[in-house]
Protein backbone atom coordinates (compact mmCIF):
# COMPACT_ATOMS: atom_id res chain seq x y z
CA UNK A 1 0.00 0.00 0.00
CA UNK A 2 2.94 2.30 1.08
CA UNK A 3 2.14 5.84 1.86
CA UNK A 4 2.65 7.74 5.60
CA UNK A 5 2.36 6.02 8.90
CA UNK A 6 1.52 8.41 11.95
CA UNK A 7 2.04 7.16 15.46
CA UNK A 8 -0.54 8.89 17.58
CA UNK A 9 -0.98 9.31 20.93
CA UNK A 10 -4.61 10.15 22.57
CA UNK A 11 -5.28 11.87 25.53
CA UNK A 12 -9.28 12.14 27.46
CA UNK A 13 -10.41 11.02 24.04
CA UNK A 14 -8.77 12.97 21.49
CA UNK A 15 -5.15 13.18 19.52
CA UNK A 16 -2.83 14.99 21.20
CA UNK A 17 -1.58 18.14 19.83
CA UNK A 18 1.64 17.17 18.59
CA UNK A 19 0.59 14.06 17.13
CA UNK A 20 -2.33 15.83 14.85
CA UNK A 21 0.77 17.93 13.72
CA UNK A 22 2.48 14.91 13.09
CA UNK A 23 -0.79 13.66 11.21
CA UNK A 24 -1.01 17.23 9.01
CA UNK A 25 2.69 17.38 7.59
CA UNK A 26 1.76 13.63 7.17
CA UNK A 27 -0.76 14.21 5.39
CA UNK A 28 1.02 16.59 2.47
CA UNK A 29 4.23 14.08 2.41
CA UNK A 30 2.04 11.77 1.55
CA UNK A 31 0.37 13.64 -1.31
CA UNK A 32 3.67 14.20 -3.01
CA UNK A 33 4.79 10.78 -2.26
CA UNK A 34 1.82 8.80 -2.95
CA UNK A 35 0.05 6.33 -1.26
CA UNK A 36 -2.71 6.83 2.07
CA UNK A 37 -2.32 8.71 5.44
CA UNK A 38 -2.29 5.53 7.78
CA UNK A 39 -2.56 6.34 11.81
CA UNK A 40 -1.69 3.88 14.65
CA UNK A 41 -3.16 4.95 18.37
CA UNK A 42 -3.95 2.58 21.31
CA UNK A 43 -7.58 2.35 20.49
CA UNK A 44 -10.39 2.87 17.72
CA UNK A 45 -12.33 5.85 19.31
CA UNK A 46 -10.31 8.62 17.86
CA UNK A 47 -11.04 6.95 14.07
CA UNK A 48 -13.61 10.24 13.34
CA UNK A 49 -10.76 12.39 14.61
CA UNK A 50 -7.95 11.11 12.37
CA UNK A 51 -10.36 11.07 9.19
CA UNK A 52 -10.87 14.54 10.02
CA UNK A 53 -6.87 15.26 9.38
CA UNK A 54 -6.73 13.11 6.36
CA UNK A 55 -6.20 9.98 7.52
CA UNK A 56 -7.66 6.59 5.70
CA UNK A 57 -6.66 4.07 7.60
CA UNK A 58 -6.46 3.58 11.74
CA UNK A 59 -4.79 0.72 13.31
CA UNK A 60 -5.85 0.06 16.72
CA UNK A 61 -2.53 -1.18 18.79
CA UNK A 62 -4.39 -2.30 21.56
CA UNK A 63 -1.51 -0.76 24.21
CA UNK A 64 -4.02 0.97 26.76
CA UNK A 65 -0.35 1.25 28.89
CA UNK A 66 2.43 3.15 27.13
CA UNK A 67 5.01 0.03 26.51
CA UNK A 68 8.03 0.90 24.85
CA UNK A 69 8.57 -2.89 24.00
CA UNK A 70 4.56 -3.38 23.31
CA UNK A 71 4.51 -0.56 21.06
CA UNK A 72 7.05 -1.30 19.01
CA UNK A 73 6.16 -4.47 18.36
CA UNK A 74 2.67 -2.69 17.21
CA UNK A 75 4.20 -0.40 14.96
CA UNK A 76 6.42 -3.15 13.29
CA UNK A 77 3.36 -5.14 12.65
CA UNK A 78 1.80 -1.85 10.86
CA UNK A 79 4.56 -1.22 9.03
CA UNK A 80 4.53 -4.65 7.83
CA UNK A 81 0.90 -4.35 6.61
CA UNK A 82 0.90 -0.64 4.46
CA UNK A 83 5.26 -0.41 4.37
CA UNK A 84 5.01 3.18 4.44
CA UNK A 85 7.65 5.11 2.70
CA UNK A 86 7.45 8.03 5.81
CA UNK A 87 6.81 6.84 9.69
CA UNK A 88 6.72 10.19 11.49
CA UNK A 89 6.29 10.45 15.27
CA UNK A 90 5.13 13.60 17.24
CA UNK A 91 7.88 14.74 19.69
CA UNK A 92 6.88 13.98 22.73
CA UNK A 93 8.16 12.25 25.40
CA UNK A 94 6.64 8.54 23.87
CA UNK A 95 7.34 9.60 20.61
CA UNK A 96 11.30 10.01 21.35
CA UNK A 97 11.44 7.21 23.04
CA UNK A 98 9.33 4.87 20.33
CA UNK A 99 11.52 6.36 16.92
CA UNK A 100 14.88 5.32 17.69
CA UNK A 101 13.24 1.95 19.27
CA UNK A 102 11.11 1.14 16.08
CA UNK A 103 13.89 2.22 13.55
CA UNK A 104 16.57 -0.13 14.55
CA UNK A 105 13.96 -2.97 15.13
CA UNK A 106 13.35 -1.59 11.23
CA UNK A 107 17.28 -1.41 10.51
CA UNK A 108 15.94 2.02 9.33
CA UNK A 109 17.14 6.26 9.39
CA UNK A 110 15.38 8.44 11.82
CA UNK A 111 15.56 12.80 11.54
CA UNK A 112 14.56 13.69 15.06
CA UNK A 113 12.98 16.85 16.16
CA UNK A 114 12.56 17.98 12.93
CA UNK A 115 11.16 21.62 11.94
CA UNK A 116 10.95 21.21 8.08
CA UNK A 117 9.93 17.94 5.84
CA UNK A 118 9.48 17.64 2.32
CA UNK A 119 9.47 14.68 -0.20
CA UNK A 120 12.16 15.23 -2.77
CA UNK A 121 13.57 13.09 -5.16
CA UNK A 122 11.93 10.11 -3.36
CA UNK A 123 13.64 11.04 -0.24
CA UNK A 124 12.74 12.39 2.71
CA UNK A 125 14.28 15.50 3.27
CA UNK A 126 14.38 17.21 7.26
CA UNK A 127 15.61 20.18 8.61
CA UNK A 128 16.84 19.98 12.03
CA UNK A 129 17.95 22.39 14.50
CA UNK A 130 21.32 20.97 15.80
CA UNK A 131 23.60 22.60 18.91
CA UNK A 132 20.72 23.78 20.44
CA UNK A 133 19.55 25.49 17.81
CA UNK A 134 22.94 27.26 17.08
CA UNK A 135 22.86 25.64 13.56
CA UNK A 136 20.20 24.08 11.14
CA UNK A 137 21.44 20.87 9.59
CA UNK A 138 19.34 19.38 6.32
CA UNK A 139 19.59 16.01 6.01
CA UNK A 140 18.00 13.05 3.31
CA UNK A 141 16.73 9.95 5.29
CA UNK A 142 17.24 7.51 2.94
CA UNK A 143 15.72 3.23 3.09
CA UNK A 144 12.41 2.45 3.72
CA UNK A 145 10.60 3.76 5.96
CA UNK A 146 11.82 7.45 6.41
CA UNK A 147 11.53 8.04 10.05
CA UNK A 148 11.47 11.48 11.58
CA UNK A 149 9.96 13.02 15.13
CA UNK A 150 8.64 16.56 14.69
CA UNK A 151 9.05 19.32 16.75
CA UNK A 152 6.18 20.61 18.99
CA UNK A 153 4.83 24.03 17.15
CA UNK A 154 7.12 23.74 13.92
CA UNK A 155 4.03 21.99 11.97
CA UNK A 156 0.73 23.61 11.97
CA UNK A 157 -2.77 20.84 13.03
CA UNK A 158 -5.00 21.47 10.05
CA UNK A 159 -8.22 19.42 9.17
CA UNK A 160 -8.87 17.87 6.05
CA UNK A 161 -12.25 17.78 6.80
CA UNK A 162 -12.18 13.47 6.04
CA UNK A 163 -15.16 10.80 6.81
CA UNK A 164 -13.57 8.41 9.81
CA UNK A 165 -11.01 6.51 9.17
CA UNK A 166 -11.66 2.79 8.95
CA UNK A 167 -10.88 0.81 11.45
CA UNK A 168 -8.11 -2.20 11.33
CA UNK A 169 -7.04 -4.16 14.52
CA UNK A 170 -3.55 -4.82 14.95
CA UNK A 171 -2.70 -8.41 16.93
CA UNK A 172 0.95 -7.09 18.46
CA UNK A 173 2.93 -8.91 21.00
CA UNK A 174 1.88 -6.90 24.00
CA UNK A 175 5.11 -8.75 25.87
CA UNK A 176 7.47 -6.32 27.83
CA UNK A 177 10.09 -6.82 29.95
CA UNK A 178 9.94 -3.04 31.22
CA UNK A 179 6.72 -2.79 33.11
CA UNK A 180 5.24 0.78 34.58
CA UNK A 181 4.65 0.45 37.99
CA UNK A 182 3.09 3.79 38.80
CA UNK A 183 2.58 7.49 37.14
CA UNK A 184 3.25 10.69 39.45
CA UNK A 185 0.08 12.81 38.20
CA UNK A 186 1.49 15.93 37.25
CA UNK A 187 0.66 19.46 39.36
CA UNK A 188 -3.12 19.97 38.42
CA UNK A 189 -3.62 22.41 36.10
CA UNK A 190 -0.16 23.07 34.96
CA UNK A 191 0.97 23.72 31.22
CA UNK A 192 4.10 22.08 30.48
CA UNK A 193 6.41 23.94 28.45
CA UNK A 194 7.20 21.53 25.85
CA UNK A 195 3.94 22.33 24.16
CA UNK A 196 2.97 25.58 25.13
CA UNK A 197 1.79 28.13 22.25
CA UNK A 198 3.05 31.21 24.90
CA UNK A 199 5.77 30.62 27.56
CA UNK A 200 6.94 33.09 30.52
CA UNK A 201 9.73 32.56 31.51
CA UNK A 202 11.76 33.92 34.83
CA UNK A 203 15.68 34.06 35.79
CA UNK A 204 17.71 35.28 38.39
CA UNK A 205 16.46 38.60 38.11
CA UNK A 206 13.81 37.44 40.68
CA UNK A 207 15.87 37.47 43.45
CA UNK A 208 14.30 34.94 45.27
CA UNK A 209 12.17 31.96 44.74
CA UNK A 210 8.68 33.22 46.14
CA UNK A 211 9.14 35.97 43.83
CA UNK A 212 8.13 32.93 40.75
CA UNK A 213 4.71 34.20 41.58
CA UNK A 214 5.17 36.78 39.81
CA UNK A 215 5.87 34.82 36.32
CA UNK A 216 3.35 32.19 37.14
CA UNK A 217 0.49 35.10 37.75
CA UNK A 218 1.47 36.15 33.96
CA UNK A 219 1.59 32.59 33.05
CA UNK A 220 -1.94 31.75 34.26
CA UNK A 221 -3.36 34.65 32.95
CA UNK A 222 -1.93 35.20 29.88
CA UNK A 223 -2.69 31.06 29.37
CA UNK A 224 0.21 30.24 29.36
CA UNK A 225 3.70 27.46 31.14
CA UNK A 226 6.20 28.51 32.92
CA UNK A 227 9.76 28.55 31.69
CA UNK A 228 13.27 29.40 34.09
CA UNK A 229 16.77 29.75 33.14
CA UNK A 230 19.17 27.21 34.66
CA UNK A 231 19.96 29.96 37.44
CA UNK A 232 16.76 29.56 39.10
CA UNK A 233 16.41 25.69 38.37
CA UNK A 234 20.27 25.38 40.07
CA UNK A 235 19.14 27.84 42.98
CA UNK A 236 16.50 25.71 44.12
CA UNK A 237 13.77 28.19 43.26
CA UNK A 238 11.77 25.75 40.47
CA UNK A 239 11.85 22.82 39.54
CA UNK A 240 13.91 21.26 36.37
CA UNK A 241 11.27 20.20 34.05
CA UNK A 242 11.10 24.13 33.35
CA UNK A 243 14.04 24.60 32.27
CA UNK A 244 14.48 26.34 29.19
CA UNK A 245 18.00 26.02 26.81
CA UNK A 246 20.54 23.80 25.77
CA UNK A 247 20.68 21.19 29.19
CA UNK A 248 16.73 22.10 29.40
CA UNK A 249 14.07 21.87 27.34
CA UNK A 250 14.42 23.65 23.55
CA UNK A 251 11.05 25.44 22.70
CA UNK A 252 10.09 27.21 19.96
CA UNK A 253 6.24 28.65 21.21
CA UNK A 254 4.64 31.78 19.39
CA UNK A 255 5.08 33.79 21.98
CA UNK A 256 8.59 33.85 24.75
CA UNK A 257 8.79 36.31 27.09
CA UNK A 258 11.84 36.10 29.31
CA UNK A 259 12.10 38.41 32.44
CA UNK A 260 15.15 38.90 34.64
CA UNK A 261 16.88 36.46 32.23
CA UNK A 262 20.05 37.49 30.77
CA UNK A 263 20.46 35.61 27.42
CA UNK A 264 23.36 33.32 28.07
CA UNK A 265 24.23 31.50 25.11
CA UNK A 266 23.11 28.08 26.61
CA UNK A 267 19.79 30.06 27.08
CA UNK A 268 19.54 31.39 23.55
CA UNK A 269 20.44 28.02 22.37
CA UNK A 270 17.00 26.89 24.13
CA UNK A 271 14.74 29.78 23.00
CA UNK A 272 15.86 31.85 19.81
CA UNK A 273 13.51 29.63 17.44
CA UNK A 274 10.66 31.30 19.34
CA UNK A 275 8.40 32.60 16.47
CA UNK A 276 8.19 36.14 18.83
CA UNK A 277 9.76 37.49 21.55
CA UNK A 278 9.70 39.92 24.68
CA UNK A 279 12.51 40.59 26.76
CA UNK A 280 12.29 42.22 30.04
CA UNK A 281 15.72 43.34 31.95
CA UNK A 282 17.24 46.12 33.62
CA UNK A 283 20.32 46.19 31.94
CA UNK A 284 19.71 47.67 28.42
CA UNK A 285 23.52 45.97 27.37
CA UNK A 286 21.64 42.19 28.39
CA UNK A 287 22.53 39.94 25.24
CA UNK A 288 18.92 38.65 25.67
CA UNK A 289 17.77 41.92 23.89
CA UNK A 290 19.87 40.57 20.80
CA UNK A 291 17.05 38.11 20.34
CA UNK A 292 14.23 40.02 21.26
CA UNK A 293 11.17 41.08 18.98
CA UNK A 294 10.49 43.96 21.82
CA UNK A 295 13.27 44.99 24.55
CA UNK A 296 11.62 46.02 27.80
CA UNK A 297 14.45 48.41 29.52
CA UNK A 298 12.85 48.24 33.08
CA UNK A 299 12.42 46.87 36.53
CA UNK A 300 10.45 43.55 36.13
CA UNK A 301 8.85 43.86 39.92
CA UNK A 302 6.85 46.54 38.32
CA UNK A 303 6.86 45.68 34.63
CA UNK A 304 5.41 42.36 35.61
CA UNK A 305 2.37 42.81 37.56
CA UNK A 306 1.31 46.05 35.62
CA UNK A 307 1.41 43.79 32.53
CA UNK A 308 -0.68 40.76 34.30
CA UNK A 309 -3.05 43.33 35.12
CA UNK A 310 -3.50 44.67 31.86
CA UNK A 311 -3.59 41.04 30.23
CA UNK A 312 -6.40 40.14 32.87
CA UNK A 313 -8.06 43.48 31.29
CA UNK A 314 -7.61 42.04 27.67
CA UNK A 315 -9.07 38.69 28.42
CA UNK A 316 -11.90 40.03 29.88
CA UNK A 317 -13.11 42.16 26.97
CA UNK A 318 -13.88 39.20 25.11
CA UNK B 1 28.03 -5.50 39.35
CA UNK B 2 29.33 -4.10 36.48
CA UNK B 3 28.02 -1.01 34.08
CA UNK B 4 29.34 0.29 30.71
CA UNK B 5 28.71 4.18 29.92
CA UNK B 6 28.55 5.23 26.54
CA UNK B 7 30.57 9.11 26.10
CA UNK B 8 30.09 11.17 23.18
CA UNK B 9 33.25 13.63 23.09
CA UNK B 10 31.26 16.94 21.97
CA UNK B 11 31.95 20.96 21.58
CA UNK B 12 31.81 23.18 24.76
CA UNK B 13 27.94 24.34 24.88
CA UNK B 14 29.78 27.76 25.06
CA UNK B 15 30.89 27.45 21.59
CA UNK B 16 30.21 29.25 18.68
CA UNK B 17 29.06 27.12 15.97
CA UNK B 18 31.26 27.66 12.41
CA UNK B 19 30.26 25.68 9.32
CA UNK B 20 33.44 23.70 7.64
CA UNK B 21 34.51 24.23 4.23
CA UNK B 22 32.46 21.07 2.71
CA UNK B 23 29.42 22.70 4.13
CA UNK B 24 28.07 19.60 5.79
CA UNK B 25 29.86 19.43 9.06
CA UNK B 26 30.84 21.78 11.91
CA UNK B 27 34.43 23.69 11.81
CA UNK B 28 36.65 21.77 14.51
CA UNK B 29 39.70 24.07 14.38
CA UNK B 30 39.59 25.87 17.67
CA UNK B 31 37.08 24.54 19.29
CA UNK B 32 36.91 23.09 22.91
CA UNK B 33 35.55 19.62 23.16
CA UNK B 34 34.00 18.07 26.28
CA UNK B 35 32.45 15.12 28.04
CA UNK B 36 28.86 15.47 26.93
CA UNK B 37 26.71 17.09 29.93
CA UNK B 38 23.93 14.08 30.26
CA UNK B 39 26.49 11.55 30.03
CA UNK B 40 27.86 13.22 32.99
CA UNK B 41 25.14 12.02 34.85
CA UNK B 42 25.27 8.69 33.60
CA UNK B 43 28.52 7.98 34.66
CA UNK B 44 28.05 9.83 38.00
CA UNK B 45 25.42 7.07 38.39
CA UNK B 46 27.76 4.32 37.32
CA UNK B 47 30.04 5.22 39.58
CA UNK B 48 27.68 5.14 42.38
CA UNK B 49 26.75 1.79 41.73
CA UNK B 50 30.52 0.21 41.86
CA UNK B 51 30.96 2.15 45.29
CA UNK B 52 27.58 0.53 46.58
CA UNK B 53 28.01 -2.74 44.89
CA UNK B 54 31.94 -3.28 43.45
CA UNK B 55 32.44 -3.97 39.48
CA UNK B 56 33.85 -2.54 37.02
CA UNK B 57 32.62 1.06 35.01
CA UNK B 58 33.86 0.66 32.04
CA UNK B 59 33.47 4.03 29.37
CA UNK B 60 33.37 3.39 25.42
CA UNK B 61 33.02 6.18 22.82
CA UNK B 62 33.76 5.90 19.43
CA UNK B 63 35.34 8.69 17.92
CA UNK B 64 38.20 9.77 16.08
CA UNK B 65 41.97 10.21 17.95
CA UNK B 66 40.65 13.75 20.21
CA UNK B 67 37.75 11.70 21.84
CA UNK B 68 40.41 9.59 23.82
CA UNK B 69 40.35 12.76 26.07
CA UNK B 70 36.79 12.04 26.87
CA UNK B 71 37.96 8.37 28.44
CA UNK B 72 40.65 10.45 30.53
CA UNK B 73 38.57 12.32 32.11
CA UNK B 74 35.79 9.77 32.79
CA UNK B 75 38.60 7.63 34.16
CA UNK B 76 39.90 10.81 36.12
CA UNK B 77 36.33 10.65 37.92
CA UNK B 78 36.39 7.26 38.57
CA UNK B 79 35.29 4.64 35.82
CA UNK B 80 38.16 1.71 35.89
CA UNK B 81 37.69 0.70 32.39
CA UNK B 82 37.81 2.46 28.81
CA UNK B 83 37.62 1.42 25.44
CA UNK B 84 38.32 3.82 22.36
CA UNK B 85 36.70 2.25 19.16
CA UNK B 86 38.52 4.92 16.65
CA UNK B 87 36.51 6.39 13.82
CA UNK B 88 35.00 8.78 11.90
CA UNK B 89 31.79 9.01 13.96
CA UNK B 90 30.83 12.70 12.13
CA UNK B 91 29.61 11.01 9.02
CA UNK B 92 27.55 7.99 11.11
CA UNK B 93 24.11 8.49 11.33
CA UNK B 94 22.56 7.31 14.80
CA UNK B 95 21.67 3.71 14.22
CA UNK B 96 25.48 3.75 13.01
CA UNK B 97 26.36 4.51 15.87
CA UNK B 98 24.40 2.43 17.99
CA UNK B 99 25.81 -0.80 15.76
CA UNK B 100 29.06 0.05 16.49
CA UNK B 101 28.34 0.76 20.47
CA UNK B 102 26.21 -2.71 20.76
CA UNK B 103 28.76 -4.69 19.60
CA UNK B 104 31.21 -2.71 21.67
CA UNK B 105 29.21 -3.33 24.99
CA UNK B 106 28.92 -6.93 24.16
CA UNK B 107 32.40 -7.45 24.24
CA UNK B 108 32.53 -6.48 27.52
CA UNK B 109 31.00 -7.99 30.26
CA UNK B 110 27.86 -5.55 31.66
CA UNK B 111 24.58 -5.55 34.04
CA UNK B 112 23.33 -2.46 33.09
CA UNK B 113 24.14 0.76 30.46
CA UNK B 114 24.17 3.75 30.41
CA UNK B 115 23.65 6.60 27.89
CA UNK B 116 22.88 10.49 27.94
CA UNK B 117 19.25 11.43 26.75
CA UNK B 118 20.75 13.48 24.16
CA UNK B 119 24.03 14.07 22.70
CA UNK B 120 24.41 17.84 23.08
CA UNK B 121 25.10 19.06 20.16
CA UNK B 122 23.56 16.80 17.14
CA UNK B 123 20.48 16.62 19.30
CA UNK B 124 19.14 13.33 18.42
CA UNK B 125 18.20 11.52 21.61
CA UNK B 126 18.26 8.32 18.94
CA UNK B 127 21.66 6.34 19.80
CA UNK B 128 20.61 4.85 23.63
CA UNK B 129 17.07 3.63 22.31
CA UNK B 130 18.71 1.69 19.32
CA UNK B 131 21.31 0.30 21.50
CA UNK B 132 18.93 -0.91 23.51
CA UNK B 133 16.51 -2.55 21.09
CA UNK B 134 20.13 -4.12 19.36
CA UNK B 135 21.00 -5.74 22.25
CA UNK B 136 17.35 -6.65 23.24
CA UNK B 137 17.52 -5.08 26.03
CA UNK B 138 14.42 -3.14 28.21
CA UNK B 139 15.05 0.54 28.45
CA UNK B 140 13.99 3.17 30.55
CA UNK B 141 14.43 6.79 29.00
CA UNK B 142 14.91 10.10 30.33
CA UNK B 143 15.44 8.97 33.59
CA UNK B 144 15.72 11.24 37.24
CA UNK B 145 16.04 8.38 39.39
CA UNK B 146 17.53 4.71 39.83
CA UNK B 147 17.64 2.03 42.25
CA UNK B 148 19.38 -1.13 41.42
CA UNK B 149 18.95 -4.62 43.54
CA UNK B 150 17.97 -8.14 42.98
CA UNK B 151 18.70 -8.35 39.36
CA UNK B 152 16.27 -5.77 38.57
CA UNK B 153 16.30 -1.96 38.60
CA UNK B 154 13.31 0.89 39.41
CA UNK B 155 14.02 3.84 37.75
CA UNK B 156 11.68 7.22 37.18
CA UNK B 157 11.21 8.88 33.65
CA UNK B 158 10.62 12.29 32.85
CA UNK B 159 7.38 12.77 30.63
CA UNK B 160 5.40 15.40 30.06
CA UNK B 161 4.50 17.83 33.32
CA UNK B 162 4.39 13.47 34.96
CA UNK B 163 6.78 10.85 36.12
CA UNK B 164 6.66 6.90 35.33
CA UNK B 165 7.96 4.78 37.57
CA UNK B 166 9.54 1.70 35.45
CA UNK B 167 11.01 -1.32 36.73
CA UNK B 168 12.83 -3.52 34.48
CA UNK B 169 15.70 -6.52 34.39
CA UNK B 170 19.09 -6.65 34.21
CA UNK B 171 20.85 -6.12 31.62
CA UNK B 172 18.99 -2.87 30.83
CA UNK B 173 19.66 0.51 29.07
CA UNK B 174 19.21 4.01 31.37
CA UNK B 175 19.40 7.29 28.93
CA UNK B 176 20.33 9.90 31.78
CA UNK B 177 18.51 13.04 32.28
CA UNK B 178 19.76 16.43 34.64
CA UNK B 179 18.45 15.58 38.06
CA UNK B 180 19.79 12.41 38.17
CA UNK B 181 22.41 13.43 40.34
CA UNK B 182 25.27 15.78 41.10
CA UNK B 183 28.46 14.95 39.20
CA UNK B 184 31.31 14.58 41.06
CA UNK B 185 34.63 16.68 39.65
CA UNK B 186 38.02 14.76 39.04
CA UNK B 187 40.00 14.40 42.25
CA UNK B 188 43.77 15.19 41.89
CA UNK B 189 44.13 11.42 42.91
CA UNK B 190 41.60 10.46 40.40
CA UNK B 191 43.81 12.26 37.81
CA UNK B 192 47.10 10.49 39.11
CA UNK B 193 45.20 7.16 39.06
CA UNK B 194 44.03 7.50 35.59
CA UNK B 195 47.45 7.62 34.62
CA UNK B 196 47.84 4.44 34.78
CA UNK B 197 44.96 2.95 33.42
CA UNK B 198 45.17 1.86 29.56
CA UNK B 199 42.95 3.12 27.35
CA UNK B 200 42.00 -0.17 25.11
CA UNK B 201 41.17 0.73 21.58
CA UNK B 202 39.94 -0.79 19.15
CA UNK B 203 39.30 -0.32 14.97
CA UNK B 204 35.46 -0.91 13.75
CA UNK B 205 36.54 -3.76 12.04
CA UNK B 206 38.05 -4.95 15.40
CA UNK B 207 34.75 -5.70 16.08
CA UNK B 208 33.63 -7.31 13.09
CA UNK B 209 32.12 -4.57 11.34
CA UNK B 210 32.79 -2.83 8.25
CA UNK B 211 32.61 0.92 8.88
CA UNK B 212 31.38 2.00 4.95
CA UNK B 213 28.33 0.28 6.14
CA UNK B 214 27.78 2.62 9.43
CA UNK B 215 29.37 5.97 7.51
CA UNK B 216 26.22 8.09 5.70
CA UNK B 217 24.26 5.00 5.31
CA UNK B 218 20.30 5.86 6.64
CA UNK B 219 20.56 9.53 7.15
CA UNK B 220 22.99 11.59 4.96
CA UNK B 221 23.86 14.42 5.93
CA UNK B 222 23.12 17.62 3.19
CA UNK B 223 24.07 20.79 4.81
CA UNK B 224 25.10 22.38 7.56
CA UNK B 225 23.59 26.33 7.96
CA UNK B 226 23.75 28.87 10.18
CA UNK B 227 20.35 30.69 11.66
CA UNK B 228 20.17 33.77 9.80
CA UNK B 229 22.04 36.87 12.60
CA UNK B 230 18.69 38.37 14.59
CA UNK B 231 19.03 42.05 14.23
CA UNK B 232 17.23 42.62 17.56
CA UNK B 233 13.91 43.95 17.77
CA UNK B 234 12.61 47.20 18.89
CA UNK B 235 13.83 48.68 22.21
CA UNK B 236 11.49 50.49 24.89
CA UNK B 237 12.03 52.16 28.01
CA UNK B 238 10.18 50.99 31.42
CA UNK B 239 9.97 54.00 33.53
CA UNK B 240 6.57 54.04 33.14
CA UNK B 241 5.52 50.47 34.29
CA UNK B 242 1.52 51.16 32.90
CA UNK B 243 2.38 52.67 29.59
CA UNK B 244 5.47 49.86 28.74
CA UNK B 245 2.37 47.49 29.44
CA UNK B 246 0.35 48.54 27.22
CA UNK B 247 3.16 48.16 24.48
CA UNK B 248 3.40 44.98 24.96
CA UNK B 249 -0.08 44.51 24.99
CA UNK B 250 -0.40 46.04 21.68
CA UNK B 251 2.79 43.62 20.51
CA UNK B 252 1.05 40.47 21.48
CA UNK B 253 -1.89 41.81 19.78
CA UNK B 254 -1.16 42.70 16.57
CA UNK B 255 2.49 41.22 16.30
CA UNK B 256 2.04 37.62 18.18
CA UNK B 257 -1.70 37.40 17.87
CA UNK B 258 -1.52 35.92 21.09
CA UNK B 259 -4.73 37.60 22.81
C1 LIG C 1 27.17 23.15 30.32
C2 LIG C 1 26.23 24.28 30.62
C3 LIG C 1 24.89 24.15 30.28
C4 LIG C 1 23.99 25.19 30.55
N1 LIG C 1 22.68 25.02 30.20
C5 LIG C 1 21.80 26.03 30.45
C6 LIG C 1 20.41 25.90 30.07
O1 LIG C 1 19.97 24.87 29.56
N2 LIG C 1 19.58 26.93 30.33
C7 LIG C 1 20.01 28.10 30.91
O2 LIG C 1 19.17 28.99 31.11
N3 LIG C 1 21.30 28.23 31.28
C8 LIG C 1 22.19 27.22 31.08
N4 LIG C 1 23.49 27.37 31.49
C9 LIG C 1 23.81 28.51 32.38
C10 LIG C 1 24.05 29.82 31.68
O3 LIG C 1 25.40 29.88 31.28
C11 LIG C 1 23.73 31.01 32.62
O4 LIG C 1 24.52 30.88 33.78
C12 LIG C 1 22.27 31.12 33.05
O5 LIG C 1 21.41 31.00 31.92
C13 LIG C 1 22.04 32.44 33.74
O6 LIG C 1 20.72 32.52 34.23
P1 LIG C 1 19.99 33.93 34.42
O7 LIG C 1 19.90 34.62 33.11
O8 LIG C 1 18.71 33.64 35.13
O9 LIG C 1 20.93 34.67 35.44
P2 LIG C 1 21.93 35.90 35.26
O10 LIG C 1 22.87 35.65 34.17
O11 LIG C 1 22.45 36.19 36.61
O12 LIG C 1 20.99 37.08 34.76
C14 LIG C 1 20.08 37.76 35.57
C15 LIG C 1 19.54 38.92 34.77
O13 LIG C 1 18.49 39.56 35.49
C16 LIG C 1 18.57 40.95 35.27
N5 LIG C 1 17.90 41.63 36.39
C17 LIG C 1 18.29 41.67 37.68
N6 LIG C 1 17.39 42.34 38.41
C18 LIG C 1 16.39 42.71 37.58
C19 LIG C 1 15.18 43.44 37.75
N7 LIG C 1 14.79 43.90 38.94
N8 LIG C 1 14.41 43.66 36.66
C20 LIG C 1 14.79 43.22 35.43
N9 LIG C 1 15.92 42.52 35.22
C21 LIG C 1 16.72 42.26 36.29
C22 LIG C 1 20.05 41.24 35.19
O14 LIG C 1 20.28 42.44 34.45
C23 LIG C 1 20.57 40.01 34.48
O15 LIG C 1 20.63 40.22 33.06
C24 LIG C 1 24.41 26.37 31.20
C25 LIG C 1 25.76 26.50 31.54
C26 LIG C 1 26.66 25.49 31.24
C27 LIG C 1 28.11 25.69 31.60
N1 LIG D 1 30.04 8.35 19.19
C1 LIG D 1 29.55 7.97 20.37
N2 LIG D 1 30.28 7.21 21.23
C2 LIG D 1 29.79 6.81 22.42
N3 LIG D 1 28.55 7.10 22.84
C3 LIG D 1 27.77 7.86 22.04
C4 LIG D 1 28.22 8.33 20.78
N4 LIG D 1 27.22 9.06 20.22
C5 LIG D 1 26.20 9.04 21.10
N5 LIG D 1 26.52 8.32 22.20
C6 LIG D 1 25.67 8.06 23.39
O1 LIG D 1 24.32 8.18 23.01
C7 LIG D 1 23.69 9.25 23.73
C8 LIG D 1 22.66 9.92 22.84
O2 LIG D 1 23.27 10.53 21.72
P1 LIG D 1 22.44 11.11 20.51
O3 LIG D 1 21.52 10.03 20.03
O4 LIG D 1 23.46 11.51 19.49
O5 LIG D 1 21.68 12.29 21.05
C9 LIG D 1 24.83 10.12 24.19
O6 LIG D 1 24.47 10.86 25.34
C10 LIG D 1 25.91 9.08 24.49
O7 LIG D 1 25.66 8.43 25.74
Amino acid sequence: MAGVLVFCEVKDGKIKKASREALSIGRKLAESAGGDLVAIANDKSVAEEAGRYGAKKLFAAGVTQYSTEAWTSAIKQACDEVKPVVLLFGGTSNGRDLAPRVAARLDAGVASDVDQLSWNDGKLRARRPVYSGKAFATVDVTGTPAIATTRPNAFPAEEAGGAAAEVADVNASMDSKAKLLETKAPEAGELTIAEADIIVSGGRGLKEAQNFSLIKDLAHAIGGAVGASRATVDAGWIDHQHQVGQTGRVVSPNLYIAAGISGAIQHLAGMSSSKHIIAINKDPEAPIFRVADLGVVGDLFTVLPALTEEVKKAKAHH
Amino acid sequence: MNSVVCISHVPDTESRIKVSGDGRHIDEAGLKFIVSPYDEFALEEAIRLKEKNGGDVTVVTYGPERAAQALRECLARGATKALHIKGESADADALGIAKVLAAAIRSVPHDIVFFGKQGVGTDNGLVGPMTAELLGYPQVNVVTHLEVADGKLTASREIEGAEEVIEAPLPAVITAQKGLNEPRYASLKGIMAAKKIAIDTKSVADLGLDESNILNQRVVFVSLQLPPEKAGGRKIDASDPAAAAQEIIKFIREEAKAL
